[in-house]
């Protein structure tokens, strides 16, 4: 029968939304991606959004694109090339397109793709497609018309009708993928349950473009199915990494039982997690929005003298803003998370993009001996866990520590299983003992060498902390050399105390020709490279760092093993840098890239190759 | 109910410089406490960087000797984390004013309820003598040797401009006077600054002269009091009337004025026009206003997030992290 059509089986799938900026992309692929997650496939998504508030409608740089990564096992990475492009407007396939497999199917509203459109976005023919050279098979439909037909009898006007047109090609791309539209149903139902005829509008044109991609065949010669392999049962959601790292946050303070107090100030990308937690109110969560970065983090260092769970949150330039009071906080000993969603530099920068390169700045980047700890997310979903742990540290160490993330973890999305507060360690800061009242001395040391803490209120342990160097023994202010000497030795000493776990090796753990080294939100495309490295025979393994300082014990040992080994990360060398500084005659190779951009798996691959050739 | 006295409060021995106004403060300020008889455990005193927020080392309460200007934005973390505490929040002119000047705006914008002390001698004293942002135009310091080319800042001015609800000043030689507008302080919710005009014996010496004994205030200030006839003198024989849009000395008696014409101190008043116009008044043609200029009833930023949390909590079906968890569209695999 005519009405057959092949359905071709996929291991994964990369799928790019891409329109103007108001086109609802990130939603449709959020929806995509909830949907694939629930009927089991492992997600990645990431969101590549313009820096502009609003770019002129149609404009080559108001075009904001999303990317989702879908796989029958898992997926590292939101995928380098998609092999669906969806394309809202004509602007959207000339900046969308280079992202396309020679392979991938392209989806454009030919409506969009009218004399206007085309001249915005710099097209200098009528045929774009001509133009552009594209060979690829290309879904051309009228979405916009057949959406205005769909709602005709809706008594919705043109311009909310036309705010569906995103839900017309999701539809589509549903049909491509034989994916069920009951769950975007009902994502869409709760989603707009306020508005329940907004609702009925979206699931109908979902519908339609579904219909429309099946009544047609769409010119394309087979859709797809990506079944499910993953065997970890349990209940799973949605979560981007800032939401991650939010969650972490409150989830260490309710173990801690502690308040939790967030003083922060909005910056991209690092705001998500400010909006996060302010919504949290019924958990008890403070958010203070300050009046400069220097402000959010001076807070919270007050907060935390006050005894709660202080964290502040930045990104960018905030960073160094924050760098007088986070020493504060090292003199002070006193518990503090710093969170640095890294971002395009220096200065503004680029603020939307992705980088590493604040890693030096937050090891070393304060006045004096300052030793802070520092952790790096390696993932989305491990944002949560890095929260967590940097705020354990922090509490049961009395230091402030630096939690790194990236633009790229921070932003993009993954599925993640719900976790179980009672399976995570416990937290017990090192409250002053009611027995020393009467002796204690403000700089009194456990035996890891960590200040006990008194929480003002509590009679008996009244005491000034301050940025003036102290005695050791009485607390009072001191410039005696001897002690500032000692003092120094203290603070580096409890820092080093700090054990975190060893660095883990994937891969040919045994006999790799190449270690590829990593740190923080490159994990994903580094691993994703070293599979496709070891799938063509190559012996290959990973050892990716979360924890830089204090490094795992095991770091000279495993940096020592392999005959090549190569840091790979989206700076100029820091992490390598740190690296020899830390390791008697460590020479690695060096794969630096700034750009802005996620790694690209084909380009590491090539890179690491040319190593291993060597 | 315990009962403190001043030495409750006192901790160690004082470096500053025989005859700085800062002794004379830190004395009337554990008169104050021990007065108004919060636990010391229960206070928490920050300050910045500075010869006056030295102070802390000698409280023997909770407290922060910080970094430079900060003060006011970690008082305001400590406050808010931790409401049960009172927090005194100390800083000079130069601390609280130029490096710390957006906090002390932001914090009278905000409505924390500090009480924010402000140790005003128109010096940088700790660096050794260079112009603060009090100092008047043309003063000569050892960063301006030939005079500034600058206005200074009117620290009421700057409350005012940021909506501040409670301004007050003392001399800090004038203990009594002191005393009162530390506990006007404390009693007010909200943020509360207290100028302290004062000496610097080594590098800005005779500054606030004509107020700083009992004989120059008597004929040179203004003890302003809410409900009270704004009356001055050695013998109150000069008052305060208003002319236009402005204020002016009159002489009781003379050209028939008599006690009723003379303005009667509103602190109360939520337009600060009036208070605005006490705050800048000069010598030698107008006395200095002491006392409480300002002292508003508004919202509190502190009791406004915990209202919130309260308020918020009540509505929502979420308490904890687990049931947090359980807000997101979640889905099951087998």
């Amino acid at each position: 029968m005519a009405e057959e059509m092949i359905v071709k089986e996929l291991d994964q799938v990369v799928v790019r939304f891409s329109g103007d900026s108001g086109d609802g992309m990130q939603l449709a692929g959020n929806l995509f991606s909830t949907i694939s997650a629930t009927v089991g496939n492992d997600i990645s998504t990431f969101p590549d959004y313009p820096a502009d508030i609003r770019a002129p409608q149609g404009s080559l740089t108001g075009v904001s694109g999303f990317q989702v990564h879908i796989g029958a096992g898992k997926v590292f990475t939101p995928g380098d090339e998609c092999d669906v492009l969806v394309a809202m407007n004509a602007a959207a396939l000339k900046t969308q397109y280079k992202f396309a497999k020679s392979t991938a199917c392209i989806i454009i509203d030919t409506d969009c793709f009218q004399k206007s459109d085309l001249e915005k976005a710099a097209f200098k023919t009528d045929n774009p497609i001509e133009e552009m050279g594209i060979k690829n098979d290309v879904i051309a439909a009228p979405i916009s018309q057949m959406v205005k037909d769909c709602l005709a009898d809706s008594g919705m006007d043109n311009k909310s009708m036309l705010k569906c047109r995103n839900m017309f090609a999701l539809g589509l791309v549903c049909w491509l993928f034989n994916r069920d539209l009951t769950i975007a149903e009902n994502f869409l139902r709760e989603k707009f349950a306020k508005k329940p005829a907004i609702a009925e509008a979206n699931i109908k044109v979902i519908h339609a473009g579904y219909d429309y991609g099946h009544n047609t065949h769409s010119s394309v010669a087979h859709t797809y199915r990506i079944e499910s392999k993953t065997v970890n049962p349990g209940k799973y959601m949605d979560i981007t990494g800032n939401k991650a790292t939010a969650y972490g946050f409150i989830a260490a303070a309710e173990k801690a039982g502690l308040k939790l107090y967030l003083g922060s100030y909005p910056i991209t990308p690092a705001t998500d997690v400010l909006h996060e937690l302010s919504k949290h109110k019924s958990l008890g969560v403070v958010t203070v929005q300050c009046e400069d970065e220097i402000a959010g983090c001076a807070s919270a260092v007050g907060a935390s003298y006050a005894g709660a769970l202080a964290v502040t949150s930045t990104s960018g330039p905030g960073i160094c803003l924050k760098s007088e009071a986070m020493n504060l906080a090292v003199i002070m000993e006193l518990p503090l998370v710093v969170l640095d969603v890294q971002r395009g530099g220096p200065a503004t920068g680029l603020p939307t993009k992705s980088e590493q390169t604040d890693l030096l700045q937050v090891l070393f980047g304060r006045n004096g001996e300052s030793p802070m700890p520092v952790l790096a997310a390696t993932s989305p979903t491990d944002c949560f866990d890095a929260a967590y742990e940097a705020s354990k540290i922090a509490l049961e160490h009395m230091t402030p520590v630096v939690l790194l993330t990236d633009a790229f973890v921070a932003n993009g999305s993954a599925a993640w299983k719900l976790p179980k507060l009672a399976e995570y360690p416990a937290i017990n800061p090192p409250y002053v003992p009611a027995e020393l009242k009467g002796t204690w001395t403000p700089y009194q040391r456990n035996e890891e060498g960590v200040r006990y803490w008194a929480i003002p209120g509590t009679e008996g342990f009244t005491h000034i902390l301050g940025g003036l160097e102290k005695d050791n023994a009485t607390g009072a202010i001191s410039t005696n050399p001897e002690n500032h000497h000692l003092m120094t030795q203290l603070r580096q000493q409890k820092i080093e105390k700090i054990q975190v776990p060893d660095v883990e090796v994937e891969g040919d753990k045994d006999d790799a020709e190449l270690l590829i080294v990593g740190f923080g939100g490159t994990y994903g495309h580094l691993h994703a490279a070293m599979d496709e490295l070891r799938a063509a025979g190559k012996k290959v393994a990973l050892a990716h760092f979360k924890y830089i300082n204090p490094l795992p014990a095991n770091t000279a040992e495993v940096m020592k093993k392999y005959p090549k080994v190569v840091v790979a990360e989206q700076n100029m060398g820091q992490f390598a840098g740190y690296l020899r500084m830390k390791l008697d005659g460590f020479v690695p190779y060096q794969y630096n890239e700034v750009k802005g951009q996620p790694f690209v798996v084909n380009e590491l691959v090539s890179a690491f190759t040319e190593i291993l050739n060597k | 109910m315990c009962e403190f006295t001043a030495k409750d409060y006192k901790k160690g021995q004082p470096r500053w410089c025989p005859g700085c106004g800062d002794h004379f403060f830190l004395a009337s300020l554990h008169k104050a406490m021990a007065e108004i008889g919060v636990a010391p455990w229960d206070i928490a005193v920050i300050s910045g960087i500075g010869c006056s927020s030295r102070l802390p080392h000698y409280m023997n309460t909770y407290g922060m000797n910080t970094i430079h200007g900060r003060s006011a934005a970690i008082a305001t973390g400590c406050k808010v984390a931790n409401p049960n505490l009172t927090v005194w929040q100390v800083s000079g002119d130069g601390d609280g004013l130029a490096i710390g000047g957006n906090h002390f705006i932001h914090a009278n914008r905000r409505n924390v309820n500090l009480n924010m002390i402000l140790l005003n001698n128109r010096i940088y004293g700790l660096t050794k003598g260079q112009y603060s942002p009090t100092s008047p135009r043309g003063f000569v310091s050892k960063s301006s040797p030939y005079g500034t080319v600058e206005d200074p800042f009117c620290p009421a001015e700057l409350c005012f401009g940021a909506r501040g609800h409670f301004f007050a000043r003392a001399v800090a030689t004038d203990a009594a006077g002191t005393v009162d507008i530390l506990k006007a302080a404390y009693k007010h919710q909200g943020s509360s600054v207290c100028e302290i005009l004062q000496n610097c014996v080594i590098f800005n010496h005779g500054t606030h002269e004509s107020v700083y004994t009992k004989e120059g205030r008597a004929k040179n200030a203004i003890y302003l009091e809410h409900g009270k006839p704004m009356l001055f003198g050695e013998n109150k024989e000069f008052g305060l009337v208003q002319e236009g849009f402005g204020l002016k000395v009159v002489k009781l008696g003379e050209n028939g004025i008599t006690e009723k014409d003379i303005l009667v101190h509103d602190a109360h008043c939520e337009d600060n026009t009036l208070q605005m116009k006490l705050a800048l008044m000069q010598g030698p043609e107008f006395p200095v206003a002491l006392g409480v200029i300002r002292d508003v009833e508004a919202p509190t930023y502190d009791d406004g997030v915990y209202a919130q949390i309260e308020e918020v909590s009540a509505k929502k079906n979420y308490h904890n992290f687990e049931e947090l968890l359980l807000t997101n569209d979640t889905w099951e695999v087998k």
